[in-house]
């Protein structure tokens, strides 16, 4: 199965991104192969339902979940109707969002945890 | 003639000028005020006109049928503003999101969308004795305030054909901006000479230089602050049109919601003199 964690760079080392929507990039991870590849997030520069944006394209890369800080009411509801599981925590790098979802430490959300573009004023 | 009152900063006095200047009018021609700022509507404070009717604003949004989605996505890839959200067949939409172009609508090759009128606010409009008088109240909770301007200015159909017709915009130049502004004869850029007043004006240039809109400034609160806004306005060879002097006693009556013309002579005559003015920089270009 494949999980997807927010990131602000494009290694695993890099910092976690609080963001759902506006995040920079998407780690995703294989965990039956542990390959992972970074794929932009094009939610950025959306006009407006950037988590709406950010759903669709996970659900486009077939994940089952995604580690995040914050998901606002459009992207809860995007996403659950996609079949994806949110988990979020609050600082971290990738790395360390992938061992704490293996180790089974990280909350599971559902609905939204936080208002609307809440990740516009975070930049 | 349409004329629109803007400014970039909030707060400089456009209600004070588009109230005043058409009461001023009012006495010798005929004059409608529509108030554009839907989201926060306030020169009916100072017209306090008698409403006469009032008509509801809304945008198409869609409605999928999942029966007949065959999970092609189109509708999602037209839409920019992610309000629809196809999953295979199961087909998301975010009404609020919505701008209500039609695109999803158009593209769906198996009719399975269809629209429904979502209200997003209301236009009302009335008499203030010889001023016609209009106004947009946007819904609270949404965010799309271009439709509900362009249903006050379109309101404007029932009126005689020479009415002047006199804008009050809502501050910045968002969308919500350009849609008052637009198709306007005229603009007045009302500011204040402070830090914040100059900067914002600055923007406001842009916008109306952008929309082709003739335009002039009236500085309020004249007196306040440095002379750097009127050294920017010469520099850029943009006309002063007005101006009205900081002064107690117009805060005073402001903030009491009266009006300044009937209370205060020498405020009447700067209006009579700032419609010369518009006449005289509309004519020249």
């Amino acid at each position: 199965m494949k999980i997807a964690i927010t990131a602000q760079d494009k290694n695993l080392d890099a910092d976690f991104d609080p963001r759902f929507g506006r995040c920079k990039y998407f780690v995703i991870v294989d965990l039956d192969t542990e390959e992972h590849r970074v794929e932009q997030n094009e939610g950025t520069t959306a006009l407006g339902g950037a988590g709406i944006k950010s759903a669709q394209f996970l659900a486009g890369c077939e994940v089952s979940a995604v580690i995040t800080g914050h998901v606002g009411p459009n992207a809860s509801r995007a996403l659950e109707a996609a079949g994806i599981k949110v988990f979020v925590m609050d600082s971290g790098t990738v790395r360390g969002a992938i061992t704490a979802y293996k180790e089974g430490t990280l909350t599971q959300v559902s609905g939204a945890t936080t208002d609307s573009h809440t990740g516009l004023n975070m930049s | 003639m349409i004329i629109s009152v803007a400014s970039g900063k909030g707060g400089t006095g456009k209600t004070t000028i588009a109230v005043n200047l058409a009461l001023t009018l009012a006495e010798t021609e005929p004059v409608c005020l529509m108030d554009c700022d839907v989201e926060e509507p306030n020169a009916h404070l100072f017209l306090k006109p008698v409403l006469e009717g009032r008509a509801k604003v809304t945008v198409p949004v869609p409605v999928v049928n999942e029966e007949k989605c065959t999970g092609c996505g189109r509708c999602g890839e037209i839409c920019a503003f992610n309000a629809i959200l196809p999953l295979g067949k199961h087909v998301l939409t975010f009404p609020e999101l919505c701008h209500g172009c039609g695109g999803c609508t158009l593209l769906c090759p198996t009719g399975a969308i269809r629209e429904e009128p979502l209200e997003i606010g209301v236009v009302e409009w009335g008499r203030a004795g010889a001023i016609s008088h209009i106004h947009g109240k946007l819904k609270i909770g949404s965010p799309l305030a271009p439709p509900v301007v362009k249903a006050v200015k379109n309101h404007k159909q029932n009126m005689p054909e020479d009415i002047i017709s006199i804008i009050d915009a809502p501050p910045g130049t968002s969308c919500p901006v350009v849609a008052s502004v637009s198709g306007s004869d005229f603009c007045l850029l009302v500011t204040e000479p402070t830090p914040f007043g100059l900067h914002d004006l600055t923007l406001a240039v842009d916008m109306v230089s952008e929309l082709q809109v003739p335009f002039g400034v009236v500085i309020n609160r004249a007196g306040l602050g440095n002379g750097t806004l009127v050294d920017y306005c010469k520099a850029e060879n943009i006309h002063i049109l007005a101006e009205i002097p900081f002064d107690r006693r117009y805060a005073a009556c402001y903030a009491k919601g009266g009006r300044l013309i009937e209370e205060f002579p020498e405020v009447k005559k700067a209006f009579q003199d700032l419609w010369h003015e518009i006449c005289a920089t509309a004519e020249r270009v």
